[in-house]
């Protein structure tokens, strides 16, 4: 079908590639070679001929678990890596050929590796912390005493001169005797050192408090900086305490409460001589753990990098396996477990190519048997699949959006890559915006390498996959905009100078009236001279208004055009001779008659008011038209039009359900005489298609469809026409929103005559052009454009119930992830 | 909030509504339950799980696995959506949420108290403790002695603290008096919940109400079938149940004085909503009550999301969740001690 080279340049995009289902046969030997070499052709698409097993009772379900498996650990290899601050090279040099096995190995023994360092080294780090919380605990609890032995110190002082001094007076006798019982108790007092964490330290007081029924006292110290606290391995606030308490029961629920607080407690000595030992003992081995745990940290580095130039490569062999071994369970075993049996589309001219890689695995598994490669036949309706580049595929996307054609009915992609553009500009018609689009996208295409590698945000990848939409989008607004003659709404006299000139002085206010013709006619687009005139409007009102009639009415044509080329192409003369002829008839007898009228008008400048003709024309057809008459004859013509047209109303309804019925009762009575369908008929799967040729003929159901079509059309006709107009009020919204902008801020600003309020102004500008018109209008526009085509143009054929093609490639392998 | 919830609801609980019924599309369907029944090994229901919404909390677990790994990651999942509906909650939402943790700390309570009685370790126990009734102190439960310490010790500060005013006794704690304080805290509990409901009113209050009558009026049967040849008395039985709900105040009375599991039968039967549960079991039995009764709330609870703009479908949900937690852990208990045969007599499907 599709013949490159020669004369004619491929046609590959007016109807989607010729598909068929073909089927392998691959011996199980080499079965994961083959399908690893379909993946890197990318054309075939598997059926899941397994759908009604759970992914665990299929055959490779083995496979699929240890490739997870792999994928685990690859994932606990990047974790690991990004912990430590090494990033995987992105493209090794040695590139080293695995198998799966060995890789499994070779992971398997680096996690294990992995693994033990980590653990070692948490072990380290947790005895690290430890000591480090320790030696706090020694400074800061060691201070409480100082401090308390130098208050206790002072208070005894006080205490005995004040003893000194009341002992003249009635001293009590027992006093001496409680003091030295005090002393006598304060032995007994037992105390715990720790750390609490700062957070909880207010509830861990409340708590001890209400405990011991306030017979505790309880200090704090706060610690300044974050400690790495040893069970957890994170770093948290922490305060010192030391807690007094008189009592073993009060012991047993203050150690209770510590472990329920997740209070780390630390032995302490009294003694100031032993305290000073035990800080210089703990300094001393916190700096030897120290060296050890960066001697680790150092071995963990070394590993992580030697993992880190090779993990792309791993994670991607882990991939391809994983996706290999998911399409091996796509196909169905053979009875004798010798061989698997695949299904799937391709396309047809990828033939050769799938056999020669069937080929080449069957060589390279050294496998006795070659695969089989056969070609089914089937009536299921096969996937949809266009060949495009970068540059038709953001326009058939837009195609797609609406829904993917049908197996090779006519695609509207080819017509939308210029006819979209084209509606745009005629809304956008500017083109000092087009420049500045244009720039904008010449800007992501010349980065077009550097952006399609990495990843942009939503926006930005919306803007950079649709760089050629806007491209020419932009090209066309250009192009417009130089035929509307506006440059940020301002005339320019590119082409020649204006036509018309002043009659004398006394037209200083511009009106056409007081304007003569003095040159020839300007030679492209608008007269500059237009702009800014009291006629403005209404002149190009009715220029923009009648050239969307005849933009619209001729892109309804094509659309009904088209459906005729699909009723060639799928053989079906029912809907050429009931449908797009009476279709052709009912919209060019109206529309098209009156597009014919607005270029007869145009050409002869008669004055004509064609609403009354189109109105009259149904209201009282017979009427004279008198000074409307555009050419001569113009009643006779319009009442065999207005005839024609009401016979294509029910020529569209009512014979197409009839000959369907009786072609319908034709074939099944043939169907009684032919013999039992062929063997090979049972390897088809049967499909939902095979319902609408065997099932129930249901002839109200589809009278009342052809019913809805008919209506649809012969109302659509007028309100689509109707909805073409919105190409007149975007492209006049447009033009005057720039020219307030224009003139309200920017030529007001420069009449003030100063220079900040002119250089606000200018920003003012600057920012409503880029908000207002570059961005929200551009989407607005694209959006009218867009729904011009999906439901003005598309709806006259396009039946868009397809699916797509989506073949086992490892080159969208990488896409799909992440 | 006023029976126009209709025009406020979605300026402050329209978010998380969303939410909820998006979780809600997330639960395992009849489908996912038919596959994890054929599974074989743990690996094969891990395989499973990954493919649904538990993929990512699953897929970085080592092979070898155990069922505890497989239901603790699935209520890691539950306290996370939890915690995160939390976050976003305004008022009256928060505080309704707040309260359906309620229970769980109750559970966790007696938990934990019951563990350090029967001298277990305490880390231990707080393993076993569901995350979602977790408070601050809630290690400290071990060193109360008896049911004024725990009390004054570390409940006065969650809220817990209201419900405990009928249980405060200086007896020492044994198995019995926690049952008791457990069941006396749990209607406590539901009362609350229930009056709280009551007062946001709308949809929330009718949804609500009728869940948490569900709710009391099982735990009345519960409370009556263990409570069944103990040494507990007919008017401290009667004290455990909730003052509100279908048997409230008649089918009380009559469950008080049930000597055995017929009779009780017999004063269900009465009630036409019930009755569908008792008629499923045959006469004598009580094994199975348990699972129609799950059966039932699932129903009920799967009902309340047919309505829109009411708190019900947080309530709904939490509980759906934890029951398919149930399910998952009954079918990984059967697969991994090879008892297949058993698999679908506790599993409860939710759609």
């Amino acid at each position: 079908m599709a013949e490159h080279g020669g004369c004619c340049p491929p046609m590959d995009l007016f109807r989607s590639e010729p598909m068929h289902l073909v089927q392998v046969i691959i011996p199980i030997e080499s079965a994961r070679l083959t399908v690893s070499y379909l993946g890197d052709i990318g054309l075939i698409q598997f059926k899941d001929l397994n759908a009604e097993k759970s992914p665990f009772q299929r055959t490779y379900a083995g496979q699929i678990k240890r490739c997870a498996e792999l994928a685990r650990k690859l994932r606990f290899f990047k974790d690991q890596m990004s912990k430590a601050d090494v990033k995987p090279s992105a493209k090794s040099d040695a590139k080293a050929e695995f198998n799966l096995d060995e890789l499994e190995v070779k992971l398997g023994e680096l996690e294990a590796e992995l693994t033990e360092i980590n653990g070692n080294s948490e072990k380290l780090q947790r005895s690290y912390n430890e000591l480090v919380e320790y030696k706090l605990v020694l400074q800061k609890a060691g201070e409480f005493f100082k401090e308390a032995q130098s208050r206790a110190a002072a208070q005894q002082t006080e205490v005995s001169s004040q003893q000194a001094a009341e002992e003249s007076l009635e001293t009590p006798l027992l006093k001496d005797q409680e003091s030295t019982a005090d002393q006598g108790k304060q032995v007994k007092l037992g105390f715990l050192t720790g750390l609490v964490p700062k957070g909880r330290s207010m509830a861990f007081e409340r708590i001890l408090f209400r405990a011991t029924r306030g017979n505790v006292f309880l200090r704090q110290s706060s610690v300044d900086e974050a400690v790495i606290d040893p069970n957890s391995g994170e770093k948290v606030e922490k305060n010192v305490f030391v807690v007094f308490f008189s009592g073993e029961r009060a012991k047993s629920k203050i150690l209770k409460i510590c472990e329920a607080f997740g209070a780390n407690r630390y032995p302490f000595a009294e003694d100031l001589g032993k305290q000073a030992q035990m800080i210089t003992e703990v300094s001393g081995r916190i700096s030897e753990l120290k060296t050890t745990i960066d001697a680790g940290l150092l071995h963990r580095a070394n590993l992580l990098e030697t993992i880190g130039n090779q993990y792309e490569q791993w994670s991607e062999l882990v991939r391809k396996e994983k996706s290999i071994y998911h399409t091996l369970n796509m196909l169905s075993i053979d009875v004798t477990k010798k061989c698997l049996v695949a299904e799937g589309w391709s396309p047809i001219f990828a033939t050769q190519q799938i056999q020669d890689a069937l080929q080449q695995a069957t060589v390279d598994s050294k496998s006795q048997v070659g695969a089989i490669f056969q070609v089914l036949h089937t009536k299921e309706l096969p996937p949809t699949y266009f060949r495009t580049n970068k540059f038709t595929e953001s326009f058939q996307t837009i195609v797609d959006a609406y829904g993917v054609a049908k197996y090779q009915e006519a695609n509207p992609g080819v017509y939308t890559v210029v006819t979209f553009p084209f509606l745009f500009a005629v809304m956008f018609g500017d083109w000092g915006h087009g420049i500045c689009i244009l720039l904008a996208t010449l800007f992501l295409i010349f980065r077009e390498k550097k952006y399609s590698s990495q990843k942009l945000g939503d926006i930005m990848e919306m803007t950079f996959g649709g760089r050629y939409v806007i491209l020419l989008m932009a090209l066309f607004s250009i192009y417009t905009g130089l035929i509307y003659n506006e440059f940020f709404s301002v005339p320019f006299e590119l082409f020649s100078p204006s036509a018309y000139a002043c009659r004398d002085a006394a037209c200083s206010e511009a009106t056409t009236i007081g304007l003569i013709k003095a040159r020839d006619t300007y030679p492209f687009g608008v007269d500059p001279a237009w702009h800014g005139s009291r006629s403005e409007l209404p002149f190009l009102n009715s220029l923009k208004m009648k050239m969307s009639i005849l933009l619209g009415v001729a892109q309804m044509n094509l659309g009904i055009i088209l459906s005729f080329f699909n009723a060639l192409y799928f053989r079906n003369p029912v809907n050429v001779w009931f449908q797009f002829i009476p279709q052709m008839i009912f919209l060019n007898g109206l529309f098209g008659y009156l597009s014919l009228l607005i270029i007869v008008k145009w050409c002869t400048g008669s004055q004509a008011d064609l609403y009354h003709v189109m109105i009259y024309m149904f209201l009282s057809p017979t009427d004279d038209l008198g000074e409307n008459q555009l050419f001569p004859n113009q009643k006779t013509v319009q009442l065999v039009l207005l005839l024609l047209s009401l016979i294509a109303v029910p020529w569209m309804l009512l014979p197409k359900p009839f000959i369907l019925k009786a072609q319908h009762n034709r074939t099944h009575q043939g169907q009684s005489y032919t013999p039992l369908e062929g063997t090979e008929d049972s390897l088809q799967v049967e499909a939902g298609h095979d319902a609408h040729g065997h099932g129930e003929f249901e002839f109200s159901e589809v009278f009342v469809h052809q019913l809805i079509h008919t209506i649809e059309f012969v109302l659509g006709a007028v309100s689509n026409t109707a909805s073409y107009l919105r190409l007149w009020a975007l492209s006049l919204a447009h033009s005057e929103l720039s020219t307030v902008f224009y003139e309200k801020v920017l030529l007001l600003a420069w009449g003030y005559n100063n220079i900040i309020i002119l250089i606000v102004g200018i920003i003012v500008f600057i920012f409503a052009t880029v908000g207002v018109l570059l961005v929200m209008e551009t989407l607005s526009a694209f959006l009218h454009a867009l729904r011009l085509h999906w439901v003005e143009f598309q709806n006259k054929f396009y039946e868009g119930d397809g699916y797509k093609f989506a073949p086992f490639s490892f080159a969208l392998l990488s896409d799909e992830d992440e | 909030m006023y029976g126009f919830e209709a025009m406020t609801f979605n300026i402050h609980g329209g978010y998380l509504e969303a939410i909820v019924r998006g979780h809600r599309s997330g639960l395992l369907t009849a489908a996912d339950y038919n596959n994890l029944c054929q599974c074989e090994t743990l690996d094969d229901i891990k395989m499973h799980l990954t493919a649904t919404e538990y993929g990512p909390y699953l897929q970085n677990e080592p092979s070898p696995l155990h069922t505890t790994t497989i239901v603790e990651k699935c209520t890691l999942k539950l306290v996370d959506e939890y915690k995160h509906m939390l976050c976003q909650a305004t008022e009256p939402l928060s505080t309704f949420l707040e309260y359906i943790t309620y229970g769980h700390m109750i559970d966790n309570v007696v938990l934990i108290v019951t563990g350090t009685l029967h001298e277990r370790d305490v880390q231990e126990l707080l393993e076993k403790c569901h995350p979602l009734g977790m408070f601050d102190s809630i290690a400290t439960l071990a060193v109360a002695q008896n049911m004024r310490e725990l009390y004054r010790l570390v409940l006065v500060d969650t809220p817990l603290a209201p419900y405990f005013s009928e249980c405060i006794t200086s007896e020492d704690l044994d198995d019995m008096n926690i049952e008791i304080m457990r069941n006396t805290l749990y209607k406590a509990y539901l009362e609350d919940f229930y009056r709280f409901c009551q007062k946001l009113g709308g949809a929330t209050a009718e949804i609500m109400s009728d869940l948490l009558a569900f709710e009391a009026d099982r735990r009345a049967v519960n409370i009556t079938i263990n409570s069944i040849g103990t040494e507990l008395t007919r008017d401290d039985r009667r004290k455990l149940y909730s003052s509100f709900g279908l048997l409230y105040p008649y089918g009380h009375e009559e469950l008080a004085v049930c000597e055995d599991i017929d009779q009780v039968r017999g004063v269900m039967e009465k009630y036409p909503p019930y009755q569908s549960i008792f008629s499923k079991l045959s006469y004598g039995e009580s094994q199975m009550l348990d699972k129609a009764f799950y059966e039932e709330e699932v129903k009920r609870l799967c009902l309340s999301f047919e309505q829109q703009f009411h708190y019900g479908v947080f309530f709904a949900y939490m509980r759906l969740k934890e029951q398919e937690i149930r399910n998952l852990m009954w079918i990984s208990e059967c697969v991994a001690q090879n008892q297949k045969s058993r698999v679908h007599d506790s599993v409860v499907f939710i759609f």
